[in-house]
């Protein structure tokens, strides 16, 4: 018995290292994957049910298991990586798509801290002070990604469609930066649990800066590379674009890297935006913690859930931009819009001294 | 003690574990019987012509360098945001010389249309030199014909 005390305290002890970081890090991970599997699926069925089709409908319950299949039908196909690439590049730029887009999540809170023993615990996985700057730089990361595999493939379909991506993702990412600035005046740090805290009761930075709101929504579409931004897979013009040279499970990289660049973008609209995982004015209802902390978490799912809805209703309502529309969209129209947004955000705690 | 940076180490070598996993696993039960044909890039189909690495926009190098410049100002506008409650009307003021001066840089740009996307224009023709031209042509045709 006092062996077996014994090796239950050193899990523990492990387990609760750092504030259950462990724990934290593999349930993130998990949710994160079994998010993006089924996404895949939503998507297919919500595009169905726009276009008055059935979709994926024959593996198991109503194609709940379709997800599966795929990945079992990609794991089995032969990859193929063509005479003319570049052979180290073309191998690199999935692993860094996938990896950028699982690492980023580390610092996007998705709940209160709740208490466990004596210990207070954050539902992030990490709360560093500038988590902000740590979502900004890894996503800059997801760029190279883009041009690798668009240079590397040796084919010029990928080389267009690679450095298309390129140009559209920097474009967006100058008005992403600024309007991000805007929501760091309101909260004065760069800690995504601050950013979310300052969003109390209906101070929510979406009805305080509606343009800031929008220019981010719109960089977040663009730095996803979803419709209507999606110039660099163009598949009428671009065959694949930058992954047309890709096949068995890197495909399948790329594949799933764009959908977890959703979640993350979604979580960064609601964390910056959308008042996180609050919901205004609950604790005058005096529920108790724990039921209270229960409905942030859920209301936090329930605002993910309907922003990952927005950005798949998108994509099958709106036909593509031209490149050149696109082009001036981002530096004619959203560039000076944030710009704006951070004068008007100044202007206002002036005013207001928020 | 486990530091937050160190949290995010972890998860990040997680990460790096997933992708090399996700991607390598499947190496053991996938097929791998390359032809001369399979190897080829794509290309509708047909054989491949000229080199991968075609020309492309000059713009998009135009892009980057202004790219380049206003990142360098969204990271010195960030400390200035950070702080910004604490200056009052000092700190307004700065901001909003920094942000005319960027916005003046802005104009610039614009006004000098780099922020133009190269749009293809019609070729102007010469409808009646062509025509002349075509005329001829035919004339000559005639003649040769009736020689």
């Amino acid at each position: 018995m006092g062996f077996l005390q014994f090796i239950w305290d050193g899990i523990w002890a492990v387990l609760s290292l750092g504030n259950f970081a462990l724990i934290k890090i593999l349930l993130i991970a998990n949710i994160i994957l079994i998010t993006v599997s089924y996404l895949v699926y939503f998507e297919r069925k919500i595009s169905a049910w726009t276009q008055n089709r059935i979709g994926p409908n024959r593996v198991g319950w109503r194609g709940a298991l379709q997800p599966f299949a795929d990945v079992f039908k990609l794991l089995l196909k032969e990859d193929i990586v063509p005479e003319k690439a570049n052979k180290p590049l073309h191998t690199l730029a999935p692993f860094i798509a996938l990896f950028v887009a699982f690492s980023t999540y580390a610092v996007l809170p998705i709940g209160p801290a709740i208490q466990i023993g004596e210990e207070t615990v954050n539902l992030v996985v990490a709360d560093i002070n500038m988590g902000i700057l740590y979502v900004l730089a890894l996503t800059s990361i997801g760029v190279y990604a883009i041009t690798f595999a668009g240079y590397s493939s040796g084919s010029k379909y990928s080389l267009l469609g690679g450095i298309r991506s390129s140009a559209q993702m920097i474009s967006y990412e100058v008005s992403m930066g600024f309007s991000i600035a805007g929501v760091v005046m309101m909260a004065e740090s760069l800690s995504p649990i601050k950013i979310v805290e300052s969003q109390s009761g209906l101070l929510w930075n979406a009805l305080i800066q509606p343009i800031g709101f929008i220019t981010f929504v719109v960089a977040a579409f663009a730095e996803t590379n979803r419709l209507p931004f999606d110039l660099p897979e163009a598949e009428p013009e671009l065959v694949g674009g930058f992954h047309t040279e890709y096949s068995s499970m890197k495909f399948a990289g790329f594949f799933l890297a764009e959908y977890a660049n959703m979640i993350i973008a979604s979580a960064m609209i609601i964390t910056l935006y959308l008042g996180g995982w609050q919901i205004p004015y609950i604790e005058t209802l005096n529920l108790g913690t724990t039921v209270t902390t229960i409905l942030q978490i859920s209301a936090f799912m329930v605002k993910m859930g309907a922003l990952l809805f927005f950005f798949i209703w998108v994509r099958w309502s709106i036909p593509r931009f031209r490149y050149d529309q696109l082009m001036s969209l981002g530096w004619k129209v959203m560039f000076p819009l944030s710009l704006l947004n951070v004068v008007y955000v100044a202007v206002i705690i002036m005013l207001f001294n928020v | 003690m486990l530091t937050e940076f160190g949290k995010i180490f972890i998860f990040i070598l997680v990460a790096i574990l997933f992708t090399i996993i996700a991607i390598y696993a499947a190496k053991l039960i996938r097929p791998s019987r390359p032809t001369k044909e399979k190897l080829d890039v794509y290309e509708c189909g047909e054989n491949i012509e000229g080199t991968p690495w075609v020309k492309f926009n000059i713009r998009f190098y135009v892009v980057a360098l202004i790219f380049l410049i206003f990142d360098v100002e969204v990271v010195l506008l960030f400390p200035w945001a950070l702080t910004y409650q604490d200056y009052g009307i000092y700190g307004f003021l700065v901001g909003i010389i920094f942000l005319v001066v960027l916005g003046l840089g802005m104009a610039y740009e614009w006004r000098k249309g780099d922020l133009e996307w190269a749009r293809p224009t019609p070729k102007k023709v010469d409808v009646k030199f062509e025509k002349k031209n075509l005329l001829q042509t035919n004339s000559q045709i005639n003649v040769e014909s009736e020689n």
